[in-house]
């Protein structure tokens, strides 16, 4: 579904990503961890199509297509879905206007018709149930004064009603408290299945015992330094990040 | 070059004795001696620090006629997409100064909505009690604007009643006559326990140049509630100077809102004057302008009393290369105890060409008060412009999404569900966004 090339980029003068290879297939969960400013939110954002950031090499190709040269909406568009790790307030945009606007501006752009309001409702009242969200989350403002907790159960309600084809979560469980964070990945392995993809940013292991990966991969100074299956997480939550960082000096 | 002064001194020898009010030998007292002080005080300049910031010159500097009054055919047809057609109101219509029967619908029932010149010929205790005591003398613009106005807006809201639908004021002028200089007035009275809901609109339908010189004067006496709109949405070729003055009493609320969307220069004047305990003086606006527009709003809340509250909210959004300018000043006078006054002026700027000089002015002498303020001019938050993108909503529509979303929460205190609608349409126009993003 995705595969990243050499990439290598950095904001400003400040090298942060040099050279990442990944590729993500349909129907994979991957775990990208590594410590603090080890570039996992730049990846995270790049892919998203954050335009902050030099890219200095390197190709990310996302089903057939070259992601580089498509805007953020575009991208979204084609199926990639980026889980905040700090949403944005914007005061005056409630919840449901917001997502109405996306879902039907998403459609437009791939050429389909504008949702009906009646399947819309439907669909909002489904997956606020699936993350055991009261309904009136959808007149309030967009994350104004939302607790960390409500903000994030808020990016994986959109991501429930965008169906995105790429799900980037990064650091979706910072903030959350252990019924949260159970709320949260039970809503993400409901919507896995064998067409879409979910790529887990994270820096502990615990958000891993729910939302179960198939390869997790070690970052680390702008690199991936180590591979390998779901036992790599709980050996880096044993052992911490230093061991890796000495292999790597 | 043209004196627009020197015209207007020698045209009010000619025009006086065919003024409304010429009959009465108060009102020709008053004019003269307005006259005089405009004559001894002439135009603003910037050197006044009043006017720092917006220059009349290319304003003064033009050849206008000097409206008194001319009859015009202008149809139903032509101004009703400036009425809430939508909504049952009592209007007045006033076409180059002169007031349309045909257009307007009045009323003497319970409550008196007519004109001003009816005021002026027939209500001679009417104008001794209120005509100049909320709009001060010294004041050039309003010297000038009681030295020639003799039509205008007049109503009259006695004791204790409601007023059962909103009254429409609308000043339209012409180009038959060229570029026009007009001063048109209202005179607005709502007694004890009265409330009355006004929309005010200046409009220029010609493509020749006008410059308005408005006062409007409202008295809301104890319990009195006001709700006063202004929507200013005239041509690029519209010029306003606006002197709105309010004068309070005990526990009196009025609202005054005004939406700045057209015209070349506008300038608002706005004064409250909460003269009784607990009143609630409440102004806010919109401001969202392009190339070669203006907006200068200058407002002043004077606190005279103990226990009063007053809330001001002014947002701006400037395209192109469009100037505003915000001053606000909130003078809290030593027996005025209590008081809780808020004022928030919030600017974004969409282009590089645009610039705002906002000022915020307290002079408090009271020493148990609340007082709070705060001014910020800035750009779109990039995150939150990515942060929408990233949900596929594309650039333009985030951008006009979160500029609707700024603006849009100085519109909560409108009463009028159909203004609302109507001001959130033009909003949604002038930032090209859908309005499905705000309903």
């Amino acid at each position: 579904m995705i595969k990243i090339k050499d990439l290598q980029a950095g904001i400003e003068e400040k090298e942060i990503l040099r050279g990442i290879d990944l590729e993500i297939n349909a129907g994979e969960v991957h775990a990208i961890m590594g410590p603090n400013g080890s570039g996992k939110s730049t990846l995270s954002s790049i892919i998203a199509g954050r335009e902050d950031y030099e890219i200095s090499g390197g190709t990310i190709d996302f089903e057939g297509e070259d992601l580089m040269d498509l805007s953020p909406e575009e991208r979204a568009h084609k199926g990639v879905f980026l889980s905040f790790q700090y949403p944005v307030e914007i005061p005056g945009v409630t919840v449901s206007n917001f997502i109405k606007t996306a879902i039907n501006e998403s459609r437009k752009g791939r050429g389909e018709e504008a949702m009906e309001a009646r399947e819309m409702l439907a669909m909002m009242r489904e997956k606020t149930a699936l993350l055991e969200m009261d309904k009136s989350y959808l007149s309030r403002s967009l994350n104004e004064g939302f607790s960390g907790g409500e903000k994030k159960r808020n990016e994986i309600f959109q991501m429930a009603m965008l169906q995105p084809k790429l799900a980037i979560l990064d650091e979706t469980d910072s903030g959350l408290d252990i019924d949260a964070l159970r709320i949260v990945a039970n809503g993400v392995n409901k919507l896995r299945s064998k067409d879409n993809a979910v790529l887990v940013i994270t820096h502990y292991q615990r958000l891993l015992d729910y939302i179960e990966p198939d390869f997790v991969h070690v970052l680390y100074n702008g690199k991936i330094v180590k591979s390998g299956d779901k036992s790599l997480a709980l050996e880096l939550e044993a052992k911490g990040y230093d061991w890796i960082k000495a292999e790597n000096a | 070059m043209t004196d627009l002064a020197q015209d207007l001194l020698s045209s009010f020898v000619i025009a006086e004795s065919e003024l409304n009010g010429s009959k009465n030998l108060a009102v020709v007292n008053m004019r003269k001696e307005a006259l005089d002080r405009f004559e001894a005080l002439g135009f603003p300049t910037t050197r006044d620090e009043e006017w720092k910031y917006t220059n009349l010159k290319p304003i003064l500097n033009r050849d206008y006629k000097i409206m008194l009054k001319s009859e015009s055919a202008v149809s139903f047809g032509d101004i009703k997409q400036y009425l809430l057609s939508d909504l049952d109101t009592y209007k007045l219509v006033f076409i180059n100064g002169k007031y349309s029967s045909w257009l307007s619908e009045s009323t003497h029932q319970s409550y008196d909505i007519c004109t001003f010149a009816a005021a002026l010929n027939k209500y001679p205790e009417i104008l001794s009690t209120y005509l100049g005591k909320a709009a001060p003398s010294g004041e050039t613009f309003i010297d000038l604007n009681t030295a020639f106005a003799d039509d205008g807006a007049y109503i009259r809201v006695k004791a204790n009643q409601t007023v059962d639908k909103p009254i429409e004021i609308i000043y339209l002028t012409t180009e038959e006559n060229g570029s026009t200089f007009s001063q048109a007035r209202n005179l607005i009275v709502v007694e004890q326990n009265a409330e009355v809901q006004i929309v005010e609109r200046h409009q220029n339908l010609g493509n020749v140049e006008s410059f308005t010189n408005f006062v409007s004067e409202v008295f809301a006496a104890r319990d009195a509630r006001v709700s006063y709109y202004k929507v200013q949405n005239d041509s690029i070729k519209a010029s306003l100077i606006d002197n709105t003055h309010v004068q309070q009493e005990t526990n009196s609320n009025v609202h005054i809102g005004t939406y700045t969307f057209g015209g070349k220069l506008v300038r608002n004047n706005l004064h409250f004057y909460a003269g009784g305990e607990h009143t609630e003086s409440h102004m806010d606006g919109i401001t969202i302008i392009g190339d070669g527009q203006t907006v200068d709003h200058h407002t002043l809340v004077d606190h005279m009393e103990p226990y009063c509250y007053s809330r001001e909210l002014y947002k701006g959004i400037y395209l192109g290369k469009s100037h505003g300018v915000f001053n606000g000043k909130v003078l809290v006078r030593q027996k005025a105890q209590k008081t809780n006054a808020f004022q928030q002026n919030d600017n974004i700027l969409l282009s590089d060409k645009a610039k705002v000089d906002t000022k915020p002015q307290l002079e408090i002498f009271a020493d148990d008060v609340r007082c709070s303020h705060g001014c910020t001019v800035g750009q779109l938050d990039q995150s939150a412009l990515f942060y929408l993108r990233s949900r596929g909503i594309p650039k333009r529509e985030a951008e006009g999404l979160m500029t609707y979303a700024f603006a849009s929460d100085a519109l909560e205190y409108v009463k009028i569900p159909q203004l609302e609608k109507r001001l959130n349409r033009v909003i949604a126009g002038k930032l090209g966004i859908n309005l499905e993003f705000a309903l």
